[in-house]
């Protein structure tokens, strides 16, 4: 069984059951879509305006250029060598490490629960720019008449504004995610993403154009070079490059599981790398364009305007639709590009926890999409259609990134590294097809600086929410949805790596026909060897 | 817009967009050298 044949028999069956991206464009498309969200849109700006503007630029290079890069290959690596979830490729890894894959699953089961509720709030807003239907007070409408907050509190009074397109949005991704991994979210990246960077490069235009533009990109680019000596500064870049490339919690382990055996997985994750920053950058020209043109409609300075997250997006931008010339395809395009940035990072996230349950559990497509998909919506539309849907939506994003994400990255980046030893053989891995190669630089950036780097977040995340409540919100809220959460996750990954695998799962070590050394065309013999056939995309066998 | 600002607007540009368009061309040239590579045995 150490032959040619041999290794790769393994191959079809595998992929046909699990599903793969028919080619290299569509891989690309599909990472990107993840890494581009709604973080590249609303947070990218204000981060970068907030610390130094210009002079962030050097910063988020280097974090860019030495941590978010070297972790997303670390990510391809574990995925495209050990070719399974998250959990798989730990477990093949090495048995014990499984939990931290499914704690990665269990940060995408909660992150999904909530990201579609910001999803839907664009959809409706996509549409509330044809009217402006916010009138004078876009503040009041979107807290008030939208949302309709009320005290801060946990309450079940349903808000059918917000339930409709919350409802809309999860059909959308039950039937992305049912259609599976190329006719779902392979065709979902290839029209969307194309779409989603035109979009958003007639939007930069239109507000290029507005009067006031060039005041809001001197007031982010204008260097502040002082702030190069804040650590706050170097941790907000290092902490928006993690955010933003969507590594360290199985997305790019998953779909890199899904990408033939031969690929250049370097090249590409420095494609999805920079196309992510490119994304970024477009963003910060388009919303600062927009911000210096609604503070000289209020004849304040730009900072006075300046916000990030939710304040952007139905505060400041619907000021900014009401105001322009144009207004109405400012509206429809900035929010239509929210739905479909977040919707590709969406589907992304939730690909994580599907696929995680098709590999423990013998289970077709269509029965782990139900089984993952169907209790999601449920609870999406249960917790975040309320009233109180804004208030837990805030605590559960700021605490899931910070201690989520930021942790199990930390974590499985140490454990991989220094407890595992492994990064010599998944810089191997990558060198077999991947130009330019890694070697010692990449492995010493991995170990080291990008551990670093999340370490220093860490430590300033938890420093400031020790010493003042997040948004001072009531002490119960945080501690039930944010301290009490973030400890579940890890509890509840390492619980379900105790349940056993399907029958026949290869655990020990990269299954068959992961060799990606091995030939793509075996010499035809009289027993062919299916497995060496390219692979041409699979969707896991259609709805069985 | 100050000069800084233009000239950390440009840098910007050309770092993070250029960084990309050789990003694809190394990967659009390696990927080509790969599938030459392959051709013989595809045809063999």
């Amino acid at each position: 069984m150490s032959t040619t044949a041999g290794r790769a028999a393994g191959q079809p069956d595998e992929e046909s059951r699990r599903g793969a991206f028919s080619s290299r464009r569509v891989f690309i498309l599909a990472a990107i879509g993840s890494a581009v969200g709604l973080g590249n849109i609303w947070r990218f700006p204000y981060v970068a305006y907030e610390n130094g503007g210009g002079a962030f630029v050097v910063p988020y290079l280097v974090a860019l250029l030495t941590a978010g890069i070297p972790f997303l290959l670390l990510d391809y690596a574990i995925g495209h060598r050990y070719r399974g979830s998250a959990p798989l490729s730990f477990a093949r890894l090495r048995r014990g490490t499984e939990g931290l894959g499914w704690w990665q699953v269990a940060i995408c089961f909660v992150i999904a629960v909530y990201y579609a509720a910001v999803i839907a709030w664009a959809l409706r807003y996509t549409f509330f720019s044809l009217d402006e239907a916010w009138g004078a007070d876009p503040e009041g409408f979107f807290f008030g008449e939208f949302l309709q907050a009320g005290d801060v509190e946990v309450t079940a009074d349903v808000v059918p504004g917000v339930l409709a397109p919350l409802a809309l949005v999860w059909v959308a991704v039950l039937a992305i995610m049912v259609l599976g991994v190329q006719r779902g979210i392979g065709v979902t990246s290839v029209v969307f993403i194309p779409v989603l960077v035109l979009a958003f490069l007639v939007l930069v235009v239109q507000a290029l154009l507005l009067p006031g533009a060039g005041a809001g990109l001197d007031a982010l680019f204008t260097p502040d070079w002082s702030a190069l000596t804040s650590a706050s500064v170097w941790a907000a870049a290092f902490g928006q490059i993690f955010f933003s490339l969507s590594v360290g919690f199985g997305i790019m382990i998953t779909y890199a599981s899904y990408v033939r055996r031969r690929e250049d997985m370097i090249g590409s994750g420095l494609v999805v790398g920079f196309s992510n920053s490119g994304f970024e950058l477009l963003a910060g020209i388009g919303v600062f364009a927009a911000l210096g043109f609604m503070a000289q409609a209020g004849g304040v300075p730009v900072g006075e305007v300046a916000s990030g997250g939710i304040g952007l997006a139905f505060i400041a931008f619907p000021t900014i639709i009401s105001e322009a010339p144009a207004g109405a395809l400012i509206g429809v395009l900035f929010f239509g590009s929210l739905v479909i940035a977040g919707l590709t990072s969406l589907v992304s996230v939730i690909e994580v926890v599907i696929s995680a349950v098709r590999d423990k559990f013998d289970t077709s497509r269509l029965t782990a999409t139900l089984v993952v998909v169907v209790p999601l919506s449920v609870l999406s539309l249960v917790m975040f259609s309320t009233t109180s849907g804004i208030y837990v939506l805030d605590v559960v994003d700021h605490f899931v990134n910070q201690y989520g994400i930021l942790v199990v990255a930390l974590v499985s980046m140490l454990v991989v590294a220094w407890a595992l030893r492994a990064l010599p053989g998944l810089g191997d891995h990558l060198n077999v097809h991947g130009r330019p190669r890694v070697g010692a630089g990449w492995r010493t950036l991995t170990s080291v600086v990008a551990p670093v780097g999340l370490a220093v977040v860490l430590v300033l995340a938890l420093r400031d929410d020790l010493t003042a409540p997040y948004e001072d919100y009531p002490t119960w809220l945080l501690l039930v949805f944010g301290w009490l959460l973030v400890v579940a996750l890890p509890l509840a990954g390492f619980l379900l790596a105790r349940l056993p695998w399907r029958a026949g799962t290869h655990l020990d070590g990269p299954p068959p026909g992961s060799d990606p050394a091995a030939p793509l065309h075996a010499t035809p013999t009289a027993d062919p060897v299916p497995g060496n056939r390219p692979v041409t995309g699979h969707d896991e066998g259609g709805l069985r | 817009m100050s000069t800084a600002a233009i000239v950390m607007m440009v840098v910007a540009m050309l770092v993070i967009w250029g960084g990309l368009a050789l990003a694809i061309a190394s990967l659009v040239r390696h990927g080509a050298v790969e599938d030459r590579a392959e051709s013989p045995r595809r045809d063999g």
